[in-house]
């Protein structure tokens, strides 16, 4: 029967840069390769905040793959980069050119449907004419064995595929790099959370209000006490035609203080320091989520088991640099290392060796030292620690450290375009909300006017999103339905929300002999496919079967 | 692997397309003609044929020349290669008899005979759904109706099907027919393409077929100064391209007689109706009394 199984030398599992960059590398040396996608459309699943570099560290850029990329497939060229240190009204700006071009050859603004669907049409010319090619709405639901090894992998829609390689380059929530035992999705404080609103700017309102040129964009971070004590920051980035206006935070921050992610990213929308920008009139084009790893804890040391290679958010490969977040660049790199790393192995007669070949480039290419910094894990480590964390933030926060911060005045902002320190910085408190707090509140001043952004209630950015619901087959499941076990879904779900019912997670008391259960019921309808609940509650958590669920039309 | 698929332009019935008269009959003229939606079920079963063995699929047509559009529709949604549309006057007014007649004759002079004929099951006008049976008697081939998913083992030069008995989707049975046979396709037709091999050649196919159907277009544009006749994948053959005898095609070779069409009158409305002011709580007392013996099954 195995004998049966159609076979082609790459299969690569997922259509987003990751993906895209390794298919392109095997096509072009001449590996017959097939890439799967699960969505309608490549770009159709994906989120991102939409900043994406092109490092000139890095051996591979998108634009090298992919000549055309930029002029086809990315918004504006961004060059300003500032953030915003925030304590109520009071802002105090620092300008990150430092930071942000740092071994950086470009960095363009992206939205994922309009990237992925054009890589996606050029990863289909290139692996179709190596007798592969792309498919869209195929779910790979796992790994095809052979005894113990991995051969291939096996769909909801197709019978199981052999191959010589695997390129897993699946995503964040990776069912391959779950199945391989490569991954889990276990504790919370190892991923972010992102959430993103794409808003719709009038024609000409962006080179007016940024003070940009047509094909110039501006990139804005955000942090401070308007995300009530949430670890975590805000993202503003012109598109061509749009704004895109996000949250990324810390996971387990989100859980541990049952935050409402839209209501954080509302409070953002609704600063008044935003008012000038988005203007009197807010609409909001799409509401979108996802999770995002953090490589300084995940970014898997060998990423690889038997013929199955894992590259970008499917291996942990997403770097958070301080305030900036570089996932699709890494995911690009990573694709096309693993692509390269099985072309060698098989020029040199053994397929098998692509594994650890792939390890060996990212450590060589300096990869790993991103993803992983040696100084992270000695001294960012440490300020993780309960009583070290707490006793810094108190110092920062009290006369000591403000006075300290005040004598620094702006040389504050050299320090926070210190790639060296943005990537030691420690999850705490201390860098996401007292630091900038105590530097808006010292050295800030405060915003004038009001803003006049309603962003849209839950249920209407529910109702706005396209869904192809397979009905009847759910694709995730409780497994435990007790509040205590699964209950902050209710809240750090972003489609749900406490005493809201047309979310997906609900809590609710039942009686039974007298005695009161705390419970909480799903319903898949409105999920957006994020992965929070798959670490947050417990579930059996998988991605919808291919071309059901959300379909982002920008992401 | 050579297929033919049977189909025929319809009234467009859908909601905001289709429109009757006052008096409730259909105004041809302001309804848009299109491919009879139970054709494409047969289309699809063709195709799926096609990206598993190879091939080609030609699709067939009775009808004035308006039905171009229709086929077009066909290499566009259903990737139909080849377009043969049968038109003629003398061909006019046919019933069911006389357009198997014809369309059997299209059939047998095509210069590749076709291993395979489809037909949909019944048009969405006559409803007769005997058009597809009474062609394959013209051809003498097996037929095999109500076909929900169909598999053909060119080896064995036969064809190895699903069929629903007598129409019923709760009773299925598999029958294998020696090819050149003649398939009905039922509206519960399902392809199925599991191998990624038959998706990209799905995938290749249209579009292929597309830039076929908008090139077939532009000679059915009306300001184009193409001439139809020369498009390569498009045969419009009359009847004595066909070498049928007048009398027994169109009006004059149908031997169905129509003895009256009734219209179908509406229910007229038997039910009496109370309104009731919903804040009138003795009004929704008497409501509650009313409804009591329904809710208590009497
Ligand atoms: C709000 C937010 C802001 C971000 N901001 C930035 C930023 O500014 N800059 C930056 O560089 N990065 C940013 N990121 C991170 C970045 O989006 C990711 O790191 C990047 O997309 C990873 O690329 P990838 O190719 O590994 O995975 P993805 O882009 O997630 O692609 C995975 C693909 O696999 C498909 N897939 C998944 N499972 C299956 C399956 N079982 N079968 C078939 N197909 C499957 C998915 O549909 C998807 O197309 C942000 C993320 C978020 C959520
Ligand atoms: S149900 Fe789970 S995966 Fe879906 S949107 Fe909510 S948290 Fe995300």
């Amino acid at each position: 029967m195995t004998d049966d199984y159609e076979h082609y030398e790459a299969v690569v599992v997922g259509a987003g840069p990751g993906g895209a960059a390794a298919a392109a590398t095997l096509a072009r040396n001449g590996i017959e390769t097939l890439v799967l996608e699960r969505g309608v459309d490549a770009g159709s699943k994906n989120v991102s905040g939409g900043l994406l570099y092109a490092e000139e560290s890095s051996p591979y850029t998108i634009d090298d793959l992919f000549p055309g990329f930029r002029e086809e497939a990315s918004d504006r060229e961004v060059t300003e980069h500032y953030i915003h240190n925030i304590a109520g009204r009071n802002v105090k700006t620092f300008d990150l050119h430092d930071l942000h071009h740092h071994d950086t050859e470009w960095a363009d603004s992206v939205l994922r449907r309009k990237m992925d669907s054009w890589l996606a049409r050029e990863v289909h010319e290139m692996t179709r004419e190596t007798g592969g090619g792309l498919l869209t709405e195929v779910r790979v639901n796992g790994l095809l064995r052979e005894g113990a090894e991995i051969v291939g992998v096996t769909l909801d829609e197709l019978d199981p595929i052999k191959a010589d390689v695997i390129i897993g380059a699946d995503g964040v929530n990776s069912e391959l790099a779950r199945d391989a035992g490569l991954m889990d999705w276990e504790e919370p404080d190892e991923w972010f959370q992102g959430v993103k609103a794409v808003a719709q700017m009038p024609e000409g309102a962006i080179e007016e209000r940024f003070d940009v040129d047509e094909d110039e964009g501006v990139a804005h971070l955000f942090s401070g006490d308007l995300f009530e004590n949430v670890r975590g920051g805000g993202f503003l980035y012109t598109n061509d035609q749009s704004l895109s206006i996000g949250t990324v935070f810390h996971l387990d921050s989100i859980a541990d203080q049952r935050a409402e992610p839209q209501e954080l990213l509302d409070n953002l929308l609704t600063h008044p320091l935003l008012a000038d920008w988005i203007g009197d009139e807010y609409t909001e084009l799409e509401y979108s989520a996802k999770l995002v790893p953090d490589s300084k804890k995940v970014a898997h040391p060998s990423p690889y088991r038997d013929r199955l290679l894992l590259v970008g958010d499917a291996a942990g490969q997403m770097q958070a640099q301080g305030p900036i977040i570089k996932g699709m660049n890494h995911a690009v790199t990573a694709g096309a290392l693993a692509a390269e790393a099985f072309v060698d192995a098989k020029s040199r007669g053994d397929t098998s060796a692509a594994g650890e070949r792939y390890v060996t480039k990212l450590e060589n290419e300096g990869v790993m030292d991103k993803l992983r910094p040696t100084r992270y894990r000695t001294l960012g480590r440490l300020g993780e620690v309960g009583p070290v964390a707490s006793a810094m933030n108190a110092v920062t926060d009290s006369v000591v450290g403000r006075t300290a911060i005040s004598a620094l005045g702006d040389r504050a902002e050299s320090l926070f375009n210190s790639p060296f320190l943005m990537g030691m910085l420690p999850d705490t408190r201390m860098g996401y909300v007292t630091v900038p707090t105590v530097v808006a509140e010292q050295l800030g001043s405060p915003v004038e006017g009001e803003s006049t952004v309603e962003p849209p209630e839950l249920d209407d950015r529910i109702g706005d999103l396209t869904y192809d619901v397979d009905e009847g087959n759910p694709h995730i499941e409780l497994r435990d339905n007790s509040f205590a076990a699964s209950g902050t879904a209710v809240t750090a779900c972003p489609v749900s929300a406490k005493d809201f019912g047309g979310g997906c997670y609900r809590d609710e008391y039942v009686g039974s002999n007298g005695t009161e259960e705390h419970v909480v019921s799903l319903d898949t309808q409105p999920c957006v496919e994020c992965g929070t609940c798959a670490v947050v509650a417990d579930t059996n958590w998988t991605h919808p079967r291919g071309g059901k669920g959300v379909e982002y039309e920008q992401g | 692997m050579h297929s033919v698929v049977l189909t025929k332009g319809v009234p467009d019935f859908r909601e905001g397309q289709v429109s009757f008269d006052e008096d409730g009959h259909l105004e041809r003229g302001k309804t848009p003609t299109v491919m009879n939606p139970n054709d494409r079920h047969a289309l699809r079963a063709a195709l799926q044929t096609k990206v598993r063995k190879g091939g080609t699929v030609s699709l067939m047509s009775m009808g004035p020349p308006g039905y171009m559009e229709v086929l077009q529709e066909g290499m566009r949604d259903v990737y139909a290669d080849d377009l043969y549309l049968l038109s003629d006057r003398e061909m006019g007014a046919a019933d069911t008899w006389a357009t198997a007649m014809t369309v059997a004759t299209g059939i047998q002079k095509l210069d590749d005979p076709p291993d395979l004929v489809f037909a949909g099951f019944k048009t969405a006008d006559g409803e007769t759904g005997h058009t597809g049976p009474q062609t394959e008697w013209c051809l003498d081939m097996p037929l095999v109706t109500h076909v929900i998913s169909l598999d053909i083992d060119d080896d064995e030069g036969v064809l190895r099907a699903k069929r629903l008995v007598e129409g019923d989707v709760e009773e299925i049975e598999t029958v294998e027919a020696p090819l050149p046979a003649f398939v009905v396709a039922d509206p519960e037709f399902e392809p199925t393409y599991r191998k990624a091999e038959h998706r990209l050649k799905h995938k290749d196919l249209r579009e292929q077929t597309r830039e076929r159907a908008a090139e077939f277009g532009e000679y059915l544009d009306d300001d184009s100064d193409l001439d139809v006749a020369e498009y390569d994948r498009f045969t419009m053959w009359d009847h004595t391209a066909l070498n049928l005898d007048p009398d027994f095609i169109g009006l004059d070779g149908s031997p169905t007689i129509v003895a009256g069409v009734d219209p179908i009158p509406k229910a007229p409305s038997e039910r009496e109706a109370t309104m009731v002011d919903p804040d009138d709580e003795g009004a929704m007392e008497r409501v509650v009394d009313e409804l009591a013996p329904y809710a208590a099954g009497d």
